[in-house]
């Protein structure tokens, strides 16, 4: 059973304007590499040189910021839904 | 022949560098670093001196080549200029030299420094052809967009925390605006923002018209300089909740030290916090330069963001200019307001108690020296967030209308005073 990513626009570009894909990743860093073997050049985008998920991308899983579960060792399961959202500002 | 965009040059990002078109976008397709506008300094050099300035109407938009705006601003010409009130009672509360309150409590039209960067937001949503404007909030610039809004002709949406204030709620839904209660924290009302913004072809004043929006707040900064008699003070104390106001500020000073308009001394920008909800004062307290995000719980509601956006670049404004940061209990922040409003007749909303909790703490600490001059950033009204202070401030007496009853009632308070 898949998981879903909810693509944001600035990323569509690559993935031939798809706003929702479907993975069967274990865990958001799993589901990150899916999604490059699919649409290359997308990891780079999501994470740094060192592998972690960069300071101004933020990835939830079902509404929740990974950084409060187990950033990219979050577990998945089925019918999961990943978003990735670029940090905005407030007040 | 190019398309004019007035002293603006271009958006670019500033964490790799590249540049993109002065568009509505906010976000490097690269790596999601945030855009920000890069202007012509040299062409603003030629335009904006001292007696420029001085001949121009009192508003934010004396200032008007560091604002991003393509041509003469249309939505909010009356913002900004607030008092820069020598605070002389409150300066002997906390033991220092001399204390400065810059009063964006009396902002116009909605009593806090968020119509700096809503005239700016709609100003350009207007230029680049919007009919609908939007806005994620923690109360104060809901308020603003629906006002600012209304007086352009403009359509709003605002998003609020749904247990927000009651007074920031009706301060919204008086001006005809459409007012979407998220049920969740901002952090959450934020990441749907970002979703809708991406579906909708609106104005998001603080999503895609990030950029030119958080420059407004620059003016605060030009004000305060330019009331201090055209210098920078030593000690500025701002409030954080997404920490874009701190490094504005700090980026409000820079440019008029760069445009030769003040000498180039030494400054620090302290960045104010409730302990509730503190990821950047508790990561400059840790000496670290990245922050881990929190779940809100505190009082300070306009400050409650949980994940800012801006806090990586204010940890750096405060390392970078030999700053701190502090943070303050729910009950420190009614103390402070009240102490404000008892020395200083200021009547300001929690943020404003942090500030001066903060600034109390700092002063006390001796990372502000009781030798040297501070200014205090007072962002908002306190007559929005009544509900924070219901219930601690006593109640009026009540007596008949007899003189006898009230002589009574003086004699027994002299005895409780003496």
């Amino acid at each position: 059973m898949p998981k879903k990513v909810r693509i944001p626009t600035p990323l569509r570009k690559l993935t031939n304007n798809e706003e929702l894909v479907e993975v069967n990743a274990a865990t958001v860093g799993d589901a990150i590499a899916e999604l490059q073997s699919r649409y290359p050049g997308i990891q780079e985008r999501l994470v740094d040189e060192k592998g972690e998920v960069r300071r101004f991308v933020n990835v939830y899983v079902n509404e929740e910021d990974i950084r409060f579960l187990q950033n990219k060792q979050t577990p998945l399961k089925d019918g999961d839904e990943i978003s990735i959202i670029p940090a905005i500002a407030g007040g | 022949m190019s398309e004019h965009h007035g002293y603006m040059k271009a958006l670019k990002c500033r964490e790799c560098g590249r540049e993109y078109p002065l568009a509505a976008n906010h976000v490097c397709e690269f790596d999601f670093g945030p855009l920000e506008v890069v202007y012509d300094y040299e062409r603003i050099k030629k335009s904006l001196t001292k007696a420029a300035v001085q001949s121009r109407p009192q508003t934010m938009w004396r200032y008007r080549e560091l604002l991003p705006v393509a041509n003469d601003p249309t939505v909010g010409l009356q913002v900004g200029f607030t008092p820069l009130v020598k605070a002389d009672r409150l300066a002997r509360k906390l033991g220092i030299r001399e204390l400065w309150i810059k009063n964006d409590t009396v902002n116009y039209p909605t009593l806090s420094f968020k119509d700096r960067v809503v005239s700016v937001a709609l100003s350009r949503s207007k230029e680049l052809g919007f009919d609908t404007v939007a806005c994620a909030s923690t109360g104060n610039l809901a308020n603003s967009v629906a006002a600012n809004a209304a007086s352009a002709g403009l359509k709003s949406y605002v998003f609020i925390p749904h247990d927000l204030e009651h007074g920031k709620i009706l301060n919204s839904l008086i001006y005809g605006a459409k007012v979407i209660g998220i049920k969740g924290h901002y952090d959450e009302v934020n990441r749907l923002c970002a979703e809708i913004a991406g579906k909708f072809g609106w104005a998001f004043v603080n999503v895609n018209m990030r950029p030119y929006y958080a420059e407004g707040s620059k003016s605060m900064a030009y004000e305060i300089a330019e009331q201090y008699g055209w210098r920078i003070p030593r000690h500025t104390v701002v409030p954080m909740a997404s920490g874009s106001l701190l490094t504005k500020i700090q980026k409000g000073y820079q440019e008029f030290i760069k445009l030769g308009l003040v000498s180039e001394t030494k400054y620090a920008v302290h960045g104010a916090q409730a302990t509730g909800c503190s990821p950047i004062s508790a990561a400059q307290k840790a000496g670290l330069d990245f922050f881990k995000p929190v779940k809100p719980n505190t009082i300070a509601k306009s400050l409650a963001i949980g994940t800012p956006a801006d806090g990586f670049y204010a940890l750096r404004v405060m390392r970078d200019t030999g700053a701190a940061a502090e943070d303050v209990t729910d009950d420190e922040i009614r103390d402070a307001i009240k102490l404000l409003a008892e020395t200083e007749g200021i009547f300001a909303e929690t943020a404003g108690g942090v500030t001066v909790g903060v600034a109390k703490k700092l002063i006390a600490s001796g990372k502000i020296p009781r030798d040297d001059s501070a200014v205090l950033c007072v962002t908002g009204n306190g007559l929005k967030t009544l509900d924070a202070v219901d219930g601690y401030l006593g109640k009026p007496r009540e007596i008949k209308p007899s003189l006898r009853e009230f002589e009574a009632l003086l004699a027994q308070e002299e005895r409780v005073n003496v």
